[in-house]
């Protein structure tokens, strides 16, 4: 197992920004880049991050089980995540998560049975004032969302 | 009601010009000019300190403390390495004007931490930015590449022969990360889990190593204050609460968003300027200052001005400045439970007052709001709360009681008809 030439270049363009003696501090991004490139994080895929970093596999185990936005299990090729929490909520959040898991009859931690789509529930992504908003893949955010705004975005998710 | 506040602007003014966030619009308007200064004039750290103690700039992240102390407490003669580290690690619901600050005026941003970093005698900087502004943490990382190219940071900075860089962190889902420690802890690259204090990060912080850390808004307002006098900052607020802020304001509102005037802005101003409560419905309910903080009933909320002191006099906190308002359509239970629910989902686990009690308030309110409340839950709920605030080594439990509490408080009656009636007393 290893990752592309490019995921390591990225890994490598973090490790850069740190203190040479701490390496380690790199570990959130190359976990983010791997993941980005597998989809997942696989404890073969965390091992090969501990390798890289010089780090024990346990301690970077850790700190992707602690941030909530890796994936620990396979995932759909593409994650919806919907904030739900008070502000999303007054502005109309729950009717857009409860469209989504009509549409696409899942619930939330579920994936579609064609690996389509995982839905799952955020909390606050700290833009609050353009609710309710979903992120696509950790990475793109959408906002001022409605029924008519998701049916456009699932639609061009394929 | 007075006019509304068309007076200057400390952070979002460049939202008044064409491409708000570019290199272009900030030098062209001043920007830079500071920073420049005080290179060419090797200005003691003291008198930079001074002018930004005078301006009575509180730190802008929640808790309010003077930045100009803050800075004054960093060792003066340590020999080695020293840090300045920004929180954009903005996840308390309610609060987004530090994504602004990143996405139209990013160069304040980066001019203030490099100012920090000259007074405070840092090596490198560095800004946790939030997991899920992930469009920002790249748009940040571009502008510090044009800083870098125009001189302003890296090597040799404006031909000073002084070095200085900066790095963007990205955080990835854990609102812990919001509390200082922690977030050093996160930068080090590890659990997220605050640290005891004392030792303060001024004496050892980020690698173990001297480390001051400032919120976005905070470090952003350094330049204007470096410009303009302390003095000036401190009259376009009210004595001990200097300056403009910026408020988030979301909910039940026409016009959701940011809005930076004064400390000291009425209440109703900052409502009006959001275009009132929607649909022409009642105001019922406020938590001013992002969800940890106290929530206040609407009279005794329109009575208030917006700053540190004003919010704490009625009971609450001013905070991050965000601003949640609710409709008389709001059940107040409902709305508990999310934030109760929020706060279950974040504890970090490391004390266990808060890793067990937030998740015991968060059943017992979900229960009531199901109609599976029993008549000895709201004593339970105070009782569960008070066994957390004040015994866990940082501030989420005590803020994860503070809603509880409040709202049982002010509201009181609705939990009880939940609980006597199994249904919600709105719209009953």
């Amino acid at each position: 197992m290893t990752l592309s030439a490019e995921s390591l270049a990225g890994i490598d363009k973090e490790v850069a920004k740190y203190p040479v003696d701490q390496k380690q501090s790199a570990v959130m991004a190359a976990l983010r880049i791997a993941q980005v490139e597998k989809g997942w994080l696989a404890t073969e895929t965390i091992e090969f991050v501990a390798d890289y970093l010089g780090m024990p596999a346990i301690a970077v185990y850790e700190v992707a089980t602690f941030y909530n936005m890796y994936e620990l299990s396979p995932c759909g090729r593409h994650k919806i995540t919907v904030c739900t929490n008070l502000p999303c909520q007054l502005q109309g959040a729950d009717t857009v998560a409860d469209y989504l898991k009509q549409k696409l009859g899942i619930g939330f931690g579920e994936t579609t049975p064609d690996g389509r789509f995982t839905l799952k529930e955020g909390e606050c992504f700290g833009t609050c004032g353009s609710g309710p908003l979903c992120l696509h893949n950790n990475h793109k955010m959408h906002t001022h969302l409605s029924p008519e705004t998701v049916d456009k975005l699932l639609d061009e998710l394929k | 009601m007075s006019a509304l506040y068309t007076g200057p602007k400390v952070c979002m003014w460049t939202l008044d010009h064409p491409n708000p966030g570019s290199l272009a619009t900030y030098v062209a308007n001043g920007g830079y000019e500071v920073l420049k200064k005080i290179l060419a004039e090797k200005t003691p750290a003291e008198q930079i300190i001074e002018q930004v103690k005078l301006s009575a700039l509180r730190g802008r992240g929640g808790a309010g403390f003077p930045t100009g102390l803050k800075w004054s407490f960093m060792p003066r003669n340590y020999a080695g390495d020293k840090y300045i580290v920004c929180n954009t690690d903005e996840g308390e619901p309610g609060t987004f004007k530090d994504r602004d600050i990143i996405e139209f005026n990013p160069h304040q941003l980066i001019e203030g931490m490099v100012i920090a970093g000259y007074t405070l005698g840092a090596k490198a900087g560095y800004n946790y930015i939030h997991g899920e502004i992930f469009e920002l943490y790249e748009s940040w990382e571009r502008a510090l590449d044009e800083a870098r190219a125009a001189g302003f940071l890296g090597n040799d900075i404006c031909g000073s022969g002084w070095n200085f860089d900066l790095h963007a962190h990205q955080g990835y889902g854990a609102y812990i990360c919001g509390e200082e420690t922690a977030l050093l802890e996160s930068i080090e690259g590890k659990k997220g889990q605050p640290r005891f204090k004392p030792p303060f990060p001024a004496s050892y912080g980020l690698y173990g190593k001297p480390t001051t850390i400032n919120n976005t808004e905070t470090l952003a307002s350094i330049p204007w204050i470096l410009r303009h006098g302390g003095q000036a900052f401190l009259e376009l607020g009210k004595p001990n609460n200097g300056g403009t802020k910026i408020f988030s304001i979301s909910g039940h509102v026409n016009n959701p968003g940011n809005f930076e005037i004064p400390l000291g802005t009425p209440f109703g101003d900052l409502l009006e300027m959001a275009g009132g409560v929607r649909n022409g419905h009642k105001l019922k309910a406020v938590i001013p200052g992002g969800s940890s903080a106290p929530v206040l009933p609407a009279d005794i909320m329109m009575n208030c001005t917006l700053d540190f002191d004003s919010i704490a006099k009625a009971g609450s906190m001013l905070g991050s400045g965000a601003v949640i308002v609710m409709d008389e359509t709001v059940c107040m239970v409902k709305a508990l439970e999310r934030l109760a629910y929020f706060y279950y989902e974040e504890s970090c686990g490391q004390c266990t007052p808060c890793r067990e009690g937030t998740g015991w308030m968060y059943r017992v309110i979900k229960r009531i709001e199901h109609g599976e409340g029993r008549p000895e839950d709201l004593d339970l709920l105070m009782s569960v709360g008070g066994n957390i605030a004040g015994r866990t080594i940082c501030a989420l439990g005590d803020a994860a009681v503070g809603p509880v509490h409040s709202f049982i408080q002010h509201f009181r009656k609705e939990f009880e008809y939940h609980i006597a009636h199994k249904k919600c007393l709105v719209g009953s």
